[in-house]
């Protein structure tokens, strides 16, 4: 028991939850310090790495070991860092709660909210309401599911191909803990890789989650051919509303003006690589939600936050112009130059009044 | 009510036969508290050592020694000046006046020796005051004053002869119903330190706490009593004998600060039950605390760790430490107008006050406890769940469990690279987590009163009238103008107690039996019972058959009781 939880033993390895393309730019920024174990769900991918050495076009580390037990996962390695979409977050940890013990620290990386929702009621029935109580952020479900108390997550521009072709970047390891934070610190640094830290678990959280609405509108905005004007128009017209959402979800205004927050911002709603980007981009070009879901590789965690948000904004007196809009547009059918044209007309008066 | 002081031992004996549960440590020597009170000189110097090295740590060098010392002797003998009482120690200005002699001489000297000795002198005299010695004698006598003097008083009024009230058929039990996890917190007294977390609304929860402690047969808990209550007579004498130590909330200096958290977290560690009140004082609104002080709370998370640590040191079982939430219902609060009042001010824009108690006499405080036994009223006294200190449930046996029920080392929760450590940042965000929980365990078994609802419902209906009033604005309507018709009020009140039901389905709130009657019996029930003591009644029926109110500032006292429920959308 007792050498089951050094966090500094160099020779214990660190575990990584989800293959996809952040888990493993995440798992290959720990392996330059530690040993990792990487978990993915599907047992075909594990062979896949196993023999290919090899992930989503990238090679790997030798000192990366994928697996599919998370029983071995959690006794092995005391500090997980869990990168799955939102919407198999609640499971993935589920299952992973019975090999859980009160010494590990969990760090999660995923940008995206969960609804919980009694019998009978769903985002798209209008009887439906929603409130914050019934929205979890992924730290929140990590504590509501297991027996963890020592939670961070990262946050920040980190899109996984810069990260993975090692150019310079940073995040920002978030928790209420310090020990959290200067563990994440210690084992994500490098000379690539810088680490932040900062105590607005909820916050950072936030950031992270609402900077997708506005990376949707971005790269609709690049879709309609609009230039630099636009777009700097939307990104900060876009901090302001985060704020105010962010504010009201529990996070202070803070948060946003970091990293995580504006940084992570430019990042995604001027990169192509982004994938909310994306699909506001080919939303613009005329492809329909679905045709885009249907071709898209991986989780634009976005379209799920905006449809949330619009939710439990839609009988507050909070104000949140761009989501609506981008809502309309995704689940409405509303033409995004229509949509624009609405935004533009609406009454944006007050420069800044939040600080 | 002498009169049962003439009672036999013998008959006294016969008497607590009729106990419902039996003392868990039946021999009063054995009980930690009177084991502190013996090694009484060595517990106070442990505590004066352990709070002189944290103020040592905390202010490294002469110069920060100095400052301390000097902002501590300036705000003592600011508080003499503006503040006396009458429970101070006489010699209060000659001691601040030997510190300020004492540091203008040792200004020039270039070791800090006699600032350490100043400061020391300053603990020790604190903790002196802090320690109240517990006399097993006048524990029993007092123990025998409230139960034995307010059975004889229920009863004379009852039966209204002499001899009813001597046979004693009423007790204070019919009038004190205590529910919730009983048998769990009798079995965890036995197996580990308990620390009991009760609501605060009134002062005479102090009373009636160490009442209910003593009828479910537990030891006495020691606990922090604010030293104006000393100031009264009557409570002087009980707290004195119910293991009360002293808080003088006067004193917001580090070397009394860290003295008071010293005391607290080694009686902990002593193996004495403790209680304190952890939203700080009295609450002002009547809302039921949301936010609570973290200092007292985080003596006892450090306590655990400790105990931790030393039995990994010399491999002895830890000792366990478990948070028993406890809600105090009434339907009535004997100071709301002037808390009210209070809250108010300070919501508004008045920043400093003093405190004024209107209560503050024997005399008073004996009225009242009068008028309680004589009218039809009852308290109920919730028992929470016990927590771990993360704030985890625990069964039974004192295991901490986690959401499924399965049991967990809480030992872990403080342990990094394999032991258990000290990281106070880490211990501070325990602390405020444990916090939280207690506050939601407070909502979840707050027992739901005919009276709260009655002043919810009335106060939302008035308040929605007038929707451009501020709350200032609004308390300064006529009341004589503002009637409910009582059809408008009952079709109100079903909406509402169809979602405390609701809510009790949920598990998010408790309610009393006198929920289950037909609506018109809950409502007349409330308005007989809420705030039955005041002059100025919060809400009562006219004549007419309509709903009124003579007072809305202790009315909003009463509905905010039920804040916090998210209640407010259905009206």
């Amino acid at each position: 028991m007792t050498s089951n939880n050094s966090y500094n033993d160099k020779k214990r390895p660190v575990g990584v939850i989800g293959a996809g393309s952040f888990g493993t730019a995440v798992s290959m920024l720990l392996s330059k310090n530690r040993n990792v174990i990487l978990y993915a769900r599907n047992p075909e991918v594990v062979e896949k790495i196993k023999t290919e050495r090899q992930l989503n076009g990238f090679p790997l580390s030798s000192n990366i070991e994928p697996t599919n037990d998370l029983e071995y996962l959690a006794r092995e390695c005391n500090i997980l860092f869990p990168v799955v979409p939102s919407s198999g977050f609640r499971l993935m940890m589920h299952n992973l709660s019975p090999f859980l013990h009160p010494y590990h620290i969990v760090i999660h990386g995923t940008k995206g909210l969960e609804v919980s929702l009694g019998e009978g009621e769903s985002l798209n029935n209008p009887d439906t309401s929603i409130s914050r109580e019934n929205i979890k952020t992924m730290s929140e479900v990590i504590i509501e599911e297991s027996i963890t108390l020592r939670v961070g997550c990262l946050a920040g521009p980190n899109l996984a191909r810069e990260i993975l072709q090692e150019h310079p970047a940073a995040t920002v390891v978030a928790s209420h803990f310090e020990e959290v934070i200067s563990i994440g610190q210690n084992l994500l640094r490098s000379n690539k890789f810088q680490v932040y830290g900062n105590n607005d678990l909820t916050g950072i959280e936030l950031a992270g989650i609402l900077k997708n609405i506005i990376a949707i509108a971005s790269g609709a905005l690049s879709g309609l051919g609009y230039g630099v004007n636009a777009r700097s128009l939307l990104i900060s017209r876009g901090m302001v509303e985060m704020i105010y959402l962010g504010k009201e979800l529990g996070g202070s205004a803070q948060a946003f003006i970091g990293l995580a927050g504006i940084g992570d911002l430019i990042a995604t709603c001027t990169s192509p690589l982004s994938r909310n980007f994306t699909v506001g981009f080919r939303l613009a070009k005329g492809e329909t939600l679905q045709e885009i879901q249907n071709t898209m590789e991986e989780t634009a965690e976005g379209i799920n936050t905006v449809h949330i948000v619009k939710k439990l904004f839609e009988n507050s007196p909070i104000r949140a112009p761009i989501t609506e809009a981008v809502y309309k547009v995704l689940f409405e059918n509303l033409k995004v130059a229509k949509a624009l044209e609405l935004l533009m007309r609406s009454p944006f008066n007050i420069d800044i009044n939040f600080l | 009510m002498p009169l049962y002081l003439f009672l036999t031992r013998g008959q006294f004996m016969a008497k607590r036969k009729r106990r419902k549960y039996e003392l868990i440590i039946s021999k009063t020597r054995e009980w930690p508290v009177v084991l502190l009170t013996k090694h009484r000189d060595e517990f106070m110097e442990d505590v004066v050592e352990e709070s002189f090295e944290k103020i040592i740590q905390m202010c490294p060098g002469k110069a920060a020694l100095r400052e301390e010392l000097e902002t501590t002797m300036y705000r003592e003998r600011l508080r003499i000046k503006t503040m006396p009482w009458k429970a101070d120690p006489p010699d209060d200005t000659d001691f601040w006046n030997y510190v300020k002699a004492s540091l203008v001489s040792s200004a020039t000297n270039k070791d800090d020796h006699a600032e350490r000795k100043l400061l020391k002198e300053i603990i020790t005299r604190y903790v002196n005051e802090i320690f109240s010695t517990f006399k097993p004698s006048r524990h029993r006598l007092a123990r025998r004053i409230v139960i034995g003097g307010f059975r004889r008083l229920l009863n004379a009024t009852k039966i209204k002869t002499l001899t009813g009230a001597i046979t004693g058929k009423h007790t204070l039990r019919d009038k004190i119903e205590i529910t919730g996890e009983i048998e769990q917190l009798r079995s965890l007294a036995t197996k580990g330190i308990i620390v009991m977390v009760p609501t605060h609304f009134s002062n005479i929860d102090s009373v009636l706490i160490a009442w209910v402690i003593f009828e479910l047969g537990l030891p006495p808990f020691i606990y922090g009593a604010g030293l104006n209550l000393f100031n009264i007579g009557l409570f002087a004498y009980f707290m004195n004998s119910l293991g009360a130590y002293k808080v003088d909330r006067r004193k917001k200096n580090l070397p009394y600060m860290e003295a008071l958290k010293s005391y607290s977290a080694l009686a902990i560690q002593r193996g004495c039950h403790s209680l304190f009140f952890p939203g700080g004082t009295r609450s002002r609104s009547g809302k039921i605390e949301k936010s609570l002080k973290l200092g007292l709370l985080g003596t006892a998370v450090e306590a655990q760790r400790k105990s931790f640590q030393e039995a990994e040191e010399n491999g002895n079982d830890a000792i366990k430490i478990y948070v028993v939430p406890v809600t105090l219902n009434y339907n009535f609060v004997l100071e709301a107008p002037l808390l009210i009042r209070q809250y108010l001010e300070r919501k508004g824009q008045e920043r400093y006050y003093f405190e004024v108690d209107e209560y503050s006499t024997s005399y008073k405080i004996f009225t009242f406890l009068v008028k309680f036994f004589t009218k039809e009223t009852k308290i109920s006294v919730s028992i929470g769940r016990a927590l771990n200190l993360v704030g985890n449930y625990v069964d039974k046996e004192g295991n901490s469990l986690d959401q499924y029920g399965n049991i967990i080392d809480i030992r872990e929760y403080f342990m990094s690279d394999g032991k258990i450590t000290e990281n106070l940042q880490r211990e501070q965000e325990y602390t405020r987590m444990l916090s939280n929980v207690i506050v939601k365990e407070f909502h979840r078994i707050n027992k739901v009163m005919p009276s709260h609802l009655v002043a919810f419902v009335g106060f939302r209906i008035w308040r929605k009238q007038y929707p451009k009033l501020d709350l200032y604005n609004f308390f300064r309507l006529p009341v004589d103008e503002l009637y409910i018709p009582y059809n408008d009020f009952k079709s109100a009140f079903e909406i509402i107690k169809e979602q405390i039901f609701r809510l009790h389905e949920e598990g998010k709130v408790d309610i009393t039996d006198l929920l289950q009657q037909p609506t018109d019996v809950i409502i007349e029930t409330g308005l007989n019972n809420v705030g039955m003591y005041h002059v100025a009644r919060p809400i009562i029926m006219n004549n007419q058959g309509n709903i009124i109110t003579q007072d809305l500032h202790t009315l909003y006292f009463y509905h905010n009781r039920m804040d916090g429920y998210d209640l407010e959308q259905f009206i």
